[in-house]
């Protein structure tokens, strides 16, 4: 065991305002804090993992999570981190394990973008009294209009998503997540005029009823998919990739596969539901395109088919092989996306920033003259409305949001759902813990999230003088750098600050 | 700096003025009107489109080219040789005064496209036209291609708006239609490519405002194979036009709810196959919605549309008499030449006003 130790990262302080009531014992899913038979309180911080549960809900705010002040001897090339792996590695033999998205410490392009406004020739426009237009819609364009004898417009267009701002809730399967939190994501879909993503773990029963609002996934391992399935929702969204996990598949282990799981899924109770690295039935584009049509003839060509890849190197090339397979809508998952559970090796090195790739993805679409068959979804790490206006600018039609969604219901982000112990209830099937997420409060703040988010869009697009997204949308002018090299900036389509 | 190096943001005065009846009349009168505009200029560019002007060659494209030099100007008729056939050439004639100076080469052509290389481009004849336009103007130095419309031309200049008028001797040309532009650019190469009117084959566009769609509106008429090489405003204004009623078909009427589109809580409001209609023509080509302040007149071949942005950032007034319309920035622009209106109105932002000329009435084809 020895060989074995490591220090906690996380103490735990208890303030003399502690008044021994025993509440951070009850929140807490990981066992830290302990309540002697004398009444103490001890703690156990080998298990804290920072989700700051047992402060959130201590009567006294007596709690404080603090950073361990365990010193090792300071080394720039083999970190602590470093160590601490390779130890418990040693001792397991095991694949590391993580969650949530790739926190090392890459560039941020997001945070080397600044956007424009109006001064003295153009004037902004305030969008407390002047229209100010965020709705958008996602799907193919037509190629050629089509009239009657008399001449008058034939209104038809390919299946197209409508979308009341441009923002999505992304793929987060029942099973990764609990049934409160898919019931939050729907209704608040719902209430919104957007749209929630079932992930890859099919549609709860009770949640038909938000068909209209709903992407249906299909990925490699086709866990609850059936023709009901396909056509309750509004769209369907073949998995190729995610931004957090590229090139390899998922396992949601047989402890959460229980109950309504199990039933949703289409997989035996105890089971893990592993889903294969490849779809089995696509190694190459041609076989993608067999598969699009096939969800197309499935549901009458009623409903538009996304495909969602993760930025990897040459995301180019295979956004463009997409485009010319029948998808209406191609989703890029960045590098920075998040996920239930990944191999931390691949979370944390494998993939490109969903910047890059979003940038060079629009512009090939645009040198090929394809970029109105397919509208862009940009995702993997949107972290606020500044985000949402710069990947709009890039290019994008519109974005994922999966990780701020889940901040919205509590998360706080302790990269902790692998364990499967959520003390928010969200990343969670345990009935304890999930219950701790009210699904009216959850929706509701999750409305806000998204309200909150449209003000601050549209109080910077009223700032550019633009009163309609579309007029925003791969408006790179609207856009500077700032300590960009040349070549990131040419990547990016986008000039210096000051140029 | 040469324009197109970078981009170029101007303020402006326009003015225009048509006989529905296809009538032609002198072009003094718009050098009058735009005068009056003065101080919405500041000498740094101006220019006519007139319509009508040339009914002996109506069959032919007039092509207006600016040269630096000679030896570009040699280079580009051996160019028009192997695809036109050259029906008549001449310098454009001008009056030499004080204030307009450093005036290019100026040339006039008048053109058709050889039977041989347009079977051989199986293209269209307007668009092998157009591709010959953009190849001039994008790969030959000191060439480039102002006007190049049937029956139509364009004069313009760095100088007032006045100025270039005198100095091209518009007075002494007849026309059915004729638009004006006056430019206020914030900074400027000096370059009378600059100047406005920007046209292509017979669709030419002033425009007065600063739009914000701009990236969003070239980088998708690049998508179609325009080369924006001005970076103004104007220039991908025109190309819009040109894709949306020449290559996709769409009427003056419905280009307007392409690029001034009705909110979408007015098209709600609307009856449902009004309804369908804006909403597809919304959906379909939203690259091509226009943001940001602009009144533009766009002249075409037998008509002008005048169109403001959504908000009307932009001023614009429309004057009618007997068969004369008259549009422009200032109701005084319209006084000066036309004191006694039946009709002046100011068109509400977004609500194009379609001018088309009679049915094969005059010189108007």
């Amino acid at each position: 065991m020895s060989i074995d130790f490591q220090y906690p990262e996380f103490e735990v302080e208890r303030s003399e305002d502690c008044v021994y009531c025993g509440r951070c014992v009850k929140e807490c899913p990981n066992g830290v804090h302990i309540l002697t038979e004398d009444k103490k309180l001890r703690t156990r911080p080998q298990g804290c993992v920072a989700c700051h549960r047992c402060a959130a809900f201590c009567p006294t705010g007596a709690i404080q999570i603090v950073r361990s002040r365990h010193a090792s001897r300071a080394n720039a090339n083999w970190s602590e981190q470093a160590v601490t792996e390779i130890t418990k590695q040693a001792a397991t033999g095991g694949v590391l394990l993580s969650s949530m998205g790739n926190p090392e410490n890459y560039p941020v392009y997001f945070d080397r973008i600044l956007i424009n406004a109006s001064q003295v020739t153009n004037p902004s426009i305030d969008p407390l009294r002047e229209p100010m237009e965020t709705r958008t819609f996602l799907g193919a364009k037509p190629d050629t209009i089509h009239r009657d004898a008399n001449g008058n417009i034939l209104p038809q267009l390919p299946p197209q998503l409508s979308l009341s701002t441009p923002i999505l809730f992304s793929a987060m399967s029942y099973g990764s997540i609990s049934y409160n939190a898919h019931a939050s994501l729907a209704r608040a879909a719902e209430a919104l005029g957007i749209f929630y993503n079932t992930g890859e773990g099919g549609l709860h029963e009770h949640f038909y009823q938000y068909g209209p609002n709903t992407i249906v996934q299909v990925a490699s391992g086709r866990f609850g998919v059936h023709k009901a399935y396909l056509n309750s929702g509004a769209a369907i969204e073949i998995k190729m990739g995610q931004g957090a996990k590229p090139g390899i598949g998922g396992h949601l282990p047989g402890a959460k596969i229980v109950g309504d799981v199990s039933r949703t899924r289409m997989v035996p109770e105890g089971t893990d539901a592993i889903s294969p690295a490849p779809h089995h039935d696509i190694y190459s584009i041609e076989d993608l395109r067999q598969l699009v049509y096939s969800l197309k003839e499935a549901t009458g060509y009623q409903k538009p088919v996304i495909v969602k890849v993760a930025a990897v190197h040459n995301i180019t090339a295979i956004a463009s092989g997409i485009a010319r397979s029948g998808a209406d809508i191609i989703a890029i998952d960045g590098f920075r996306g998040g996920t239930g559970a990944a191999p931390t090796r691949i979370r944390d090195h494998v993939g490109i920033p969903v910047e890059l790739a979003l940038a060079s993805v629009d512009q090939r679409l645009r040198d090929e003259g394809i970029r109105d068959r397919v509208s862009l979804i940009c995702s993997g790490s949107i972290r606020s409305s500044a985000d949402v206006v710069k990947a709009i600018a890039l290019g994008a039609d519109a974005v994922y949001i999966g990780t701020a969604a889940l901040i919205a219901l509590g998360c706080h982000l302790c990269r902790s759902c692998q364990t499967g112990r959520c003390a928010w209830g969200i990343a969670t099937q345990n009935p304890e813990l999930t219950r701790r997420l009210d699904p009216d409060e959850g929706y509701q703040r999750l409305v806000n999230l998204v309200t909150a988010w449209t003000h601050e869009i549209k109080e910077m697009m009223g700032g550019m003088g633009i009163n309609s997204i579309e007029a925003l949308r791969g408006n790179r002018l609207m856009l500077r750098g700032v300590g960009l090299t040349q070549k990131e900036l040419d990547i990016l389509g986008i000039r210096h600050a000051g140029e | 700096m040469r324009e197109g190096s970078f981009r170029n943001l101007s303020g402006c005065a326009v003015s225009a003025m048509i006989s529905k009846e296809g009538r032609r009349f002198s072009g003094a009168d718009i050098i009058r009107s735009i005068r009056v505009m003065h101080d919405r200029s500041n000498g740094l560019g101006g220019g006519f489109a007139a319509y009508g002007i040339y009914p002996e060659y109506q069959d032919y494209y007039a092509f207006h080219v600016f040269y630096d030099n000679m030896a570009a100007r040699r280079e580009c008729e051996a160019f028009l040789e192997r695809h036109f056939d050259i029906i008549n050439l001449s310098k454009i004639p001008t009056r030499k005064i004080p204030q307009i100076t450093d005036e290019p080469l100026i040339w006039r052509y008048f053109v058709a496209p050889l039977p041989t290389k347009l079977a051989e481009s199986q293209l269209d004849e307007r668009e092998f036209v157009a591709r010959c336009v953009f190849r001039i103007n994008v790969q030959l130095d000191g060439c480039y291609v102002f006007s190049s419309g049937k029956n139509m031309g364009v004069f313009k200049a760095v100088g007032f708006p006045e100025d270039v008028g005198v100095f091209y001797r518009l007075d002494e040309y007849e026309g059915y239609a004729f638009t004006a532009h006056g430019r206020y650019p914030t900074n400027t190469p000096g370059w009378w490519g600059g100047a406005h009117p920007f046209a292509l084959l017979d669709y030419s566009v002033v425009h007065n405002g600063e739009i914000s769609s701009y990236d969003a509106n070239r980088r998708s008429m690049e998508m179609h194979g325009y080369r924006c090489t001005l970076q103004t405003d104007t220039e991908v204004i025109t190309y819009m036009i040109d894709y949306l009623n020449r290559k996709k078909g769409l009427t003056m009427e419905e280009i307007c709810s392409v690029i001034a589109a009705p909110f979408w809580d007015t098209i709600e409001r609307m009856e449902p196959a009004e309804r369908q209609r804006a909403e597809y023509l919304r959906n379909a080509f939203s690259s091509c919605l226009i943001t940001g302040p602009f009144s533009i007149i766009v002249g075409f071949e037998g008509g002008m549309l005048a169109l403001n942005d959504r908000l009307k950032l932009r001023s614009m007034v429309v004057g009618e008499k007997d068969d004369m319309v008259y549009i422009a920035s200032e109701e005084a622009a319209i006084r000066a030449i036309q004191p006694e209106l039946e009709r002046l109105y100011a068109p509400k932002g977004g609500e194009g006003v379609l001018i088309q000329v009679k049915e094969g009435a005059g010189q108007c084809r």
